[in-house]
């Protein structure tokens, strides 16, 4: 009976998680302009979202969010591994440090990150656009990839990069042949984490993406809810968001849970 | 000497951190105590504390702030409770299911809220306001309570129960104070985030309610950088007064950590 009450009160509670969603979803399979009015089912949203039957202003901030997210989760990847590897190296005050300025901007609030990036492009007079976005989402995102990649460093056996020296590889040659397989699982994690965040920023975009006209999707949409109103191509869309997320999540959720596993 | 030299690998996102992490943290304070002709100046902060509209604004947002964190805690609490109960909730896949929104667009989630409302033909205004909020920041909630309560040792409870503690007694004399740390971590991922929000308001409200990070929004928007970079420096004090006052309620960090 407890169980039961327990059991009904989670459930109530994700109900209450997942309606909102839900809602849109459901209503992404409906044509009508106004959310809320059931006018039969229908794939037309969706076929407007995928052939193009939507304005090009929603299709380019689509592309801007995916090929900003791609470029940033590369770019934080590359640069938040290197980084692992050195910061593992460093010792005391330094690494102490290094780690908490790292953890910055993951502490600080989207707003401050955002305004104080804005002030900064202003004050060097940097005219802000797609760069500038782009490099506020690697700053934001680098530190999570330094996060995943740290512990597969604390797990390596530091004997191996000193064997493979000893038998004679190059220290580039054991960077790639040890040290990375070593830390990959750490990288993919770290990847697929900087491209959700990317894709999900809503506020550093914001501030960063100047006026000439660039959008991501969240810009877009904010725009579009500001004019009252949405877009109703946008309920496909979103669900759609919301299910790659979704996905990523369960993928890396997994992979932490079997790596867990396996350390047991 | 090996060491040595890979230590250095790092210098790289270091140089890259001073400049897109230390620097624009030092521009805020520039900007914030400085006025339009560059004069170092307290006229911001003052400013601030006269014009009755952006000082009301703040004091409302903490109480906002304030009142999503405690509805959070209320109904977080017994869910994350019931969730590491394994004589309650088995299923691993129910607390991932918790844990997922939070990962989701603010905006995206917020917006389906204002469809919610619409769709149960419920109309905007502070109530939403406060559902949106809790809808946005439960799972921040949730979680870090559950990891404190999930790692506990059971036998604490067991140890109260056999001594004749009723359940109601061992539920507040033990389980409660030793989930502490998960709830100053809670009350923290909640109160910081709800406290710098902006956007959502608006849109939960249609324009009738303005929260503080709206007004700094509006301020840098306008082109009034120097007073926006004072809000923001108010913001984050407040912020980093939050953070002191839960750090001396326990350590927090390991907490939050663990699964995404």
């Amino acid at each position: 009976m407890k169980k039961f009450f327990a059991q009904a009160y989670l459930w109530l509670l994700l109900l209450l998680l997942y309606s909102p969603i839900l809602i849109i979803a459901i209503f992404s399979f409906t044509e009508a302009k106004v959310l809320g009015n059931w006018t039969g089912f229908s794939l037309d949203l969706y076929r407007n979202l995928f052939e193009g039957g939507v304005s090009n202003a929603m299709l380019r901030s689509v592309e801007n969010t995916l090929t900003i997210g791609i470029l940033a989760a590369i770019l934080s990847t590359i640069l938040g591994s290197i980084a692992a590897i050195g910061i593992h190296n460093l010792k005391g005050r330094t690494r102490q440090a290094v780690t908490f300025v790292n953890d910055i901007p993951m502490l600080n609030p989207d707003i401050i990150t955002g305004i104080s990036l804005f002030l900064l492009f202003v004050g060097l007079g940097v005219t802000q656009g797609y760069t500038t976005v782009l490099l506020a989402h690697v700053t934001f995102c680098t530190p999570y990839v330094v996060l995943s990649v740290m512990p597969k460093l604390q797990q390596m056996n530091p004997n191996i990069y000193e064997a493979a020296l000893d038998l004679g590889a190059t220290p580039s040659q054991a960077l790639w042949k040890v040290i990375v397989p070593q830390i990959k699982p750490g990288m993919i994690s770290g990847f697929i984490l900087a491209f959700t965040l990317s894709i999900d920023d809503f506020a550093v975009t914001l501030f960063t993406k100047g006026n000439q006209g660039l959008e991501t999707l969240s810009t877009f949409i904010y725009a579009d809810a500001r004019k009252g109103g949405l877009t109703p191509e946008l309920r496909p869309l979103m669900t759609v968001v919301f299910l790659v997320v979704l996905i990523l999540l369960a993928v890396i959720n997994i992979r932490t849970m079997k790596s867990n596993k396996n350390k047991k | 000497m090996k060491t040595f030299k890979r230590s250095y690998w790092s210098l790289p996102y270091v140089i890259f951190m001073a400049v897109f992490v230390v620097l624009p943290l030092v521009m805020v304070l520039l900007y914030a105590f400085r006025d339009g002709a560059g004069h170092f100046t307290f006229d911001n902060f003052v400013k601030f504390f006269q014009t009755k509209e952006d000082l009301n604004t703040f004091l409302y947002s903490i109480e906002i702030a304030l009142i999503t964190t405690v509805l959070c805690l209320l109904l977080g609490y017994p869910a994350a409770w019931i969730l590491s109960n394994p004589k309650l909730n088995r299923s691993a896949v129910t607390v991932m299911l918790f844990i997922l929104p939070m990962w989701i667009n603010m905006l995206i989630r917020t917006l389906a809220t204002v469809a919610l409302f619409d769709f149960s033909r419920i109309p905007l205004g502070e109530g939403a306001l406060l559902f949106g909020m809790v809808y946005n920041f439960l799972p921040f909630m949730i979680y870090p309570i559950y990891n404190t309560l999930n790692k506990m040792d059971r036998s604490y409870a067991e140890a109260a129960q056999d001594l004749g503690a009723s359940p109601v007694k061992v539920f507040l004399k033990v389980t409660v104070p030793l989930s502490m740390p998960g709830v100053w971590s809670g009350i923290l991922m909640v109160f910081m985030p709800t406290i710098s929000t902006f956007a959502v308001a608006e849109l939960l409200t249609m324009n009738k309610v303005k929260l503080f990070g709206t007004t700094i929004q509006e301020n840098i928007n306008n082109g009034m950088w120097n007073y926006g970079a004072a809000l923001a420096l108010i913001m984050l004090v407040i912020i980093g007064l939050t953070t002191l006052l839960s750090d001396s309620g326990k350590e927090v960090e390991d907490e939050t950590g663990g699964l995404i």
